[in-house]
C-alpha cells in the first residue's frame, strides 16, 4: 500500500520538477509509439478501406487471420524482428538493432493487424442503407466510400487509440529491439520492467502514471480532431457501431 | 447533395489532418529524441565517438555498478557506451549473433563454451561476491550457517516428505543464478531434471526475475537461492533473511570478455580491449571495491585483485594480464 501512495506522490514531484531523466523516457516513448501509430494508420486505414470494398477469393479467410494477428505476443513480434535485423541475420545491415527506429518498426508490425481489422470492422459497421442511399442519390463509387469512411469515423479513431495504446504499453519489442539503453532506447515500459526489478517499487508506479498521463493527452487531442472536424458532431463517441 | 460533397471534402482532409496531427505531435517530441538517434542514421561521421555495445546480465546491471563506472570510462576514450541488460543466456546470445561487442556476465560454464567456440577473446574476471540462500527468519528448515549442499539435502527431504512450511522458489529460468542452483543440486548428488524438478509442491519453478523471485518466496515464507546485491535492494520489502552465505559453490565471479568475429572492425575489438584492461586496472579495481558501501553499508563485489578466489573446475579467468588479443589465434587458451 505504501508504495502505491509513495508511486502517486512521486509521479507528482517528478511532473512538477520536470525530471529531466523522466521526461527524456517519456518523450522517447511518445514519439516511438506516436510514429508507430502514425505509420500503421497510413498503412491501416486505406488498406483496412481496400479490404472492406473490394470482394476477392479468401477475403474471409484473410480477414480471420488478421484478427487471429491481434493475439501475437509483443516478445514472439520482438523476437522474430530481432533474428532478422541481428548483425547476423538477413536485415543486419541496416543497423537497426538497439535503436529508436528499430521499435518503431518492430511496434508498426505488431499493431497493423489491431488497426486493419477495426478498420475493417469500423466500416462494416455502417449501416447497408446508408451505402445504397448514396447510391440511390447518385454518388460515384468514390464519394460513397467517402461518405462511409465518415459516417465510421469515430470507430476508425477507436482503431487508431487501440493500436497507440498497445505500442506504448508493450514491453516485448521494447525490451528485444530496444535494449532498455539508457538515454537512448529506453522507454516507459522498459524503465518500469527495470525500476521493478531493482525493487523501486514507488517509482515504477509513478512512471506508470505518467504513461497514462501522456495516453489520455494523446486519446482527448485524437478525440477533439475527430469531433471538430465533423460537421454533424452530435454522434458521440461509437455511435455508428451502435 | 451539393452539402454531402462538402462533408465528403472535409472528410478527406480528416484523415490527412488527423495523420497530420500525428506527425506534428511526432516532431514536437523529435527535438529531444533526435540527438539520440543521429549516431546509427549517419553511417558514423568522424566527428561521432565509437559506440560500443555491452551485454550484460540483469543481477549486475540491477545493482547500478556499471551506470557508475561508464562515465569513468568514456572520459577516458572517446566513446560511449550502449548497456544492454538481459538475462546471462540471451546476453551471451546477443553476443555470439555480433550485436554486442564486450560481454559481461556470471556464467562460468556457459563463458567457457563461449570462449572456446571463438566467440570471445580475452576473458577476464573483475569482481566476485557471494549468492545466499535466503529464508524465513524462523528457518523452519533448520538450515542455518550449513554447507549449501548440506542445507539443500534437507530442503529436499524435508519438501519432499511434505514437512509443513518447507517450500523452495527457484528461477527455473536458466538464468546464472539458476545456474548456481543446478551445480549446488549436482555436488548434492541429485540429478536435478529427474529427481529435484517436479519433486512436489515443496519445489517452486518461478520463471521470473530475481527480484520477483525474492517478492515470490517472501508471500510464500519459502527458501530461495539469490545474489546479495537484488537481495540488498529488496530487503526492505521481504521477509527473508540471509540463511547460509558461505560456501565454495556460493562463489559468484563475474567475468568481462572482448566479444570475436570476422566482421567485427579491429578497432571496435580493440576498443573493447581496452574497458576490458579498465575494468582490471587498479584504479577501476578499487571503486569496486567501494562500490554499494554508502548504499547499504557494505560493498557489493570484491574486486579480484584483492581477493583471488578459488574456485573448482577452472572457472576463475585470468584478472591482472592486460587484454591485447585482436583474433583468436592470439587468444590464450
Amino acid at each position: 500500500m505504501d508504495d502505491i501512495t509513495q508511486g502517486v506522490t512521486e509521479a507528482i514531484h517528478l511532473i512538477v520538477t520536470l525530471d529531466p531523466d523522466v521526461m527524456q523516457i517519456a518523450a522517447l516513448s511518445l514519439y516511438i509509439s506516436l510514429s508507430a501509430t502514425c505509420i500503421a494508420a497510413l498503412i491501416g486505414i486505406p488498406l483496412g478501406g481496400i479490404i472492406h470494398f473490394r470482394e476477392f477469393p479468401g477475403k474471409r479467410a484473410l480477414i480471420i487471420l488478421i484478427q487471429t494477428l491481434y493475439s501475437v505476443p509483443t516478445v514472439v513480434v520482438g523476437l522474430i524482428l530481432y533474428l532478422l535485423i541481428s548483425k547476423s541475420g538477413p536485415l543486419g545491415f541496416l543497423s537497426l538493432l538497439f535503436t529508436p527506429e528499430g521499435m518503431i518498426l518492430g511496434q508498426t508490425i505488431l499493431i497493423l493487424p489491431i488497426m486493419v481489422g477495426l478498420v475493417i470492422s469500423a466500416l462494416s459497421g455502417v449501416d447497408k442503407s446508408i451505402s445504397d442511399t448514396l447510391v440511390a442519390l447518385g454518388a460515384t463509387g468514390f464519394q460513397k466510400i467517402l461518405q462511409i469512411v465518415i459516417e465510421a469515423r469515430f470507430a476508425i479513431l477507436s482503431a487508431v487509440v487501440l493500436g497507440f495504446g498497445r505500442a506504448i504499453a508493450e514491453v516485448g519489442v521494447a525490451m528485444m529491439i530496444g535494449g532498455n539503453i539508457r538515454e537512448f532506447t529506453r522507454v516507459l515500459t522498459t524503465a518500469i520492467t527495470l525500476e521493478t526489478a531493482m525493487g523501486e517499487f514507488g517509482l515504477s508506479i509513478a512512471l506508470g502514471i505518467i504513461l497514462l498521463g501522456l495516453a489520455l493527452i494523446v486519446v482527448v487531442i485524437l478525440n477533439l480532431i475527430t469531433s471538430g472536424l465533423s460537421s454533424e458532431s452530435q454522434q458521440i463517441i461509437g455511435g455508428p457501431q451502435g | 447533395m451539393r452539402r454531402d460533397v462538402h462533408v465528403g471534402l472535409i472528410s478527406t482532409v480528416f484523415v490527412m489532418l488527423f495523420l497530420a496531427a500525428c506527425f506534428a505531435g511526432c516532431t514536437s517530441q523529435a527535438p529531444v529524441a533526435t540527438p539520440t538517434a543521429v549516431p546509427t542514421l549517419a553511417a558514423t561521421p568522424a566527428a561521432e565517438p565509437m559506440t560500443l555495445v555491452i551485454a550484460t546480465t540483469s543481477s549486475l546491471y540491477d545493482t547500478k555498478l556499471l551506470d557508475y563506472l561508464q562515465p569513468k570510462f568514456e572520459s577516458k576514450y572517446d566513446v560511449k557506451l550502449k548497456i544492454t541488460s538481459q538475462g546471462s543466456g540471451k546476453a551471451i546470445e546477443l553476443a555470439k549473433n555480433g550485436d554486442a561487442d564486450i560481454l559481461l556476465v556470471h556464467s562460468p560454464a556457459a563463458e567457457l563454451t563461449f570462449m572456446k567456440d571463438g566467440y570471445g577473446l580475452n576473458r577476464r574476471s573483475f569482481a566476485s561476491n557471494s549468492f545466499i540462500i535466503v529464508g524465513p527468519a524462523a528457518d523452519p528448515a533448520g538450515i542455518k550457517d550449513m554447507e549449501p549442499e548440506a542445507a539443500f539435502k534437507i530442503l529436499f527431504e524435508k519438501g519432499t516428505g511434505n514437512t509443513a512450511g518447507i517450500a523452495f522458489v527457484s528461477r527455473g529460468d536458466a538464468s546464472g543464478t539458476h545456474t548456481v542452483e543446478k551445480n549446488i543440486w549436482k555436488n548434492a548428488k541429485y540429478n536435478y531434471t529427474a529427481q529435484v524438478q517436479k519433486s512436489g509442491v515443496w519445489y517452486v519453478e518461478a520463471g521470473k526475475t530475481m527480484g520477483e523471485t525474492l517478492q515470490m518466496a517472501s508471500e510464500m515464507n519459502a527458501y530461495t537461492l539469490t545474489d546479495e546485491g537484488t537481495y540488498l535492494a529488496y530487503k526492505n520489502d521481504l521477509k527473508l533473511v540471509p540463511v547460509v552465505t558461505q560456501g565454495a559453490s556460493l562463489l559468484n565471479i563475474y567475468s568481462v570478455m572482448t566479444v570475436y568475429n570476422t566482421r567485427q572492425p579491429v578497432e571496435k575489438i580493440r576498443m573493447a580491449n581496452n574497458f576490458v584492461n579498465f575494468l582490471i586496472d587498479p584504479a577501476t579495481q578499487a571503486d569496486i571495491g567501494n562500490f554499494g558501501v554508502d548504499k547499504y553499508g557494505k560493498a557489493l563485489f570484491i574486486p579480484m585483485t584483492v581477493v583471488v578466489p578459488t574456485a573448482a573446475d577452472g572457472w576463475v579467468a585470468d584478472h591482472s594480464t592486460p587484454a591485447t588479443a585482436i583474433a583468436p589465434d592470439a587468444a590464450a587458451k
